[in-house]
């Protein structure tokens, strides 16, 4: 795997410049390493990965189960990415089971996660059925354990 | 007025505390410290293993095991040393589940030494040998390991230190403090010295796995080897277990059924939830492991680089977690150095005399941890450095 990739994925919060100097390349040449990695569709974006407890309180985020009609309406993909135009729509994924497409939202309140889906998913020609459930509580998130009852806390910060 | 101390050994009383406390007792109240001081792997470990020990737990399987630790331990033990290392161990007569490589060398110096006896061992090197040896009222005997030579062991010091009277020889490869490791022609010529001078060899591999350049050898697994070597090994650093505290001896029968004793009466077994997690480990922990043991080179890539550009001279080391770079061009000592660095940067390394005299003019920094961290620490010393008077 790429390098520069690598160190992004294993979750440090390192700049370009630090990104440089572990790698033993300039922050320049890592600028263009992920330039070129957005440009091949490799790398999508960079977000920082917040707790949902620190996330604006009201926010609410659900998770939509759709099921799918494809005839006359241009297949799964077409549907999929209609759905996934909305800017309520965190991701959308087609996948195997009693569904179709997994579609995960975040609104201001519960409110407007009903009105998406009633007012503008339920609209869609070709969707079929939803079943919407709401998060409640978040033990990890992308890979990072959000208990604050950390590992290795207790652990000594001088050891033999 | 406390004055209990009257009650304390003459030779307990006598032996230094262990220089890396005083570090610990200041770091630890220090907010914003960034510590190169960590002698254990900062991964957690592995899910597998510790589902191993939860598993334990909820079968209820929470007694006393055999002395030298469940069969099954053992029998696994004995396999992972075979295809690993080379020499076959029988589970039933010549291998002991210990508290970790710690006590297992602890015990082996009880079984072994009589009062006076002499133990040769290679510095700088972990804070615990020349301690223990002097707590069973036997004597230490150091051989100064240099950075020309990446801290291996020169056979020719080897020689040079040994005198009458001298009984065992503690090997540690790869090292700590220093990433040290030796060769086969290394091993080759120190074992032939001690079958020449009928030495017993402990020989401590605990960072065995975590070797980057190279491969392991055991000196047990040498010819005339097995029969005076007892090879200690555990699970603390290779599979991230220290909290586990479970480890292993394997040697002769006579020598493990000595060790045998002083462990039947001091510890008993050590916690079945513990050796069934390092069946796990041993068994399955494999990928894992190499998982660990890439990341730590990578790391140490980058503090030997950082280092260097610093103009603090380091070796490459060649297995565990720790650089050893040579601080003398600051024209500080170790220890003010480390004190210097703690206070005005707050970033804890451990001065190299707390591993015996000659780790002065080096300071210990563990790459066990993240890169964040040793990125900030590499700008924290620069900074240092640029404070020093210039010379």
């Amino acid at each position: 795997m790429n390098s520069v990739l690598k160190l992004i994925l294993d979750g440090e919060a390192l700049d370009t410049a630090q990104i440089g100097r572990i790698l033993g390349l300039g922050a320049e040449a890592v600028d263009r390493e992920l330039a070129a990695l957005r440009q091949q569709g490799v790398l999508l974006g960079m977000r920082p990965v917040l707790n949902p407890g620190f996330e604006s309180e009201h926010r609410v985020r659900a998770v939509i189960e759709i099921k799918v009609r494809t005839e006359g309406v241009g297949g799964f993909d077409a549907i999929a990415e209609r759905i996934s135009a909305f800017e309520q729509v965190e991701s959308c994924y087609l996948m195997s089971g009693g569904y179709d497409l997994l579609v995960v939202v975040t609104a201001d309140n519960l409110y407007k996660v009903a009105g998406f889906v009633h007012e503008r998913l339920a609209r869609i020609d070709g969707v079929q059925g939803t079943s919407t459930h709401f998060f409640l509580r978040a033990y990890k998130k992308d890979g990072f354990i959000v208990s604050s009852d950390a590992a290795g806390r207790d652990r000594p910060s001088v050891s033999p | 007025m406390d004055s209990s101390g009257r009650f304390v050994a003459r030779h307990v009383a006598t032996l230094p505390k262990s220089g890396i406390r005083d570090f610990f007792a200041i770091v630890s109240k220090m907010k914003d410290a960034v510590s190169l001081g960590i002698g254990e792997p900062d991964f957690v470990t592995p899910y597998h293993i510790r589902e191993a020990a939860i598993a334990s737990l909820e079968k209820g399987r929470t007694s006393y095991t055999d002395n030298r630790g469940t069969q099954q331990f053992r029998e696994e033990v004995s396999r992972y040393v075979a295809r690993n290392y080379g020499p076959e161990y029988d589970p039933d007569t010549e291998i002991l589940g210990t508290i970790g490589v710690s006590e297992a060398l602890d015990i082996l110096l009880r079984a072994v030494l009589n009062p006076g006896d002499k133990v040769l061992y290679h510095e700088p090197c972990y804070v615990s040998y020349a301690p223990s040896v002097t707590l069973c009222h036997a004597e230490a005997i150091p051989i100064r390991t240099v950075s020309a030579d990446q801290f291996a062991l020169d056979p020719a010091a080897l020689r040079a230190a040994w005198q009458p009277g001298c009984k065992l020889l503690v090997l540690n490869f790869p090292t700590n403090p220093t990433g040290g490791t030796a060769d086969r022609a290394k091993l080759e010529a120190i074992a032939k010295f001690a079958i020449e001078k009928d030495l017993l060899v402990a020989s401590d591999e605990i960072y065995s796995e975590l070797t980057f350049e190279g491969d392991h050898v055991s000196i047990a697994s040498l010819p005339g080897m097995r029969e005076r070597t007892v090879f200690l090994h555990g699970f603390s650093k290779a599979f991230a277990m220290t909290g586990f505290r479970i480890g292993y001896a394997c040697g002769p029968a006579a020598v493990i059924d000595g060790m045998l004793k002083v462990h039947q009466y001091g510890i008993m077994c050590a916690p079945i939830m513990s050796q069934e997690a390092a069946v796990e480990a041993l068994r399955n922990g494999r990928d894992s492991m190499l998982h660990m043991r890439d990341k730590y080179r990578e790391r140490r890539d980058f503090i030997v680089r950082r280092f260097n550009e610093l103009g603090l001279k380091c070796h490459l080391p060649r297995g565990a977690f720790y650089a050893f770079p040579d601080i003398t061009s600051t024209g500080l000592d170790s220890m003010t150095f480390a004190q210097k660095l703690l206070e005005q940067q707050k970033v804890a390394m451990v001065p190299g005399t707390a591993f015996g005299a000659a780790g002065a003019g080096f300071c210990r920094a563990s790459f066990s941890t993240s890169y964040e961290r040793i990125h900030e620490a590499g700008e924290r010393i620069a900074r240092f450095l640029d404070g020093l008077p210039r010379r």
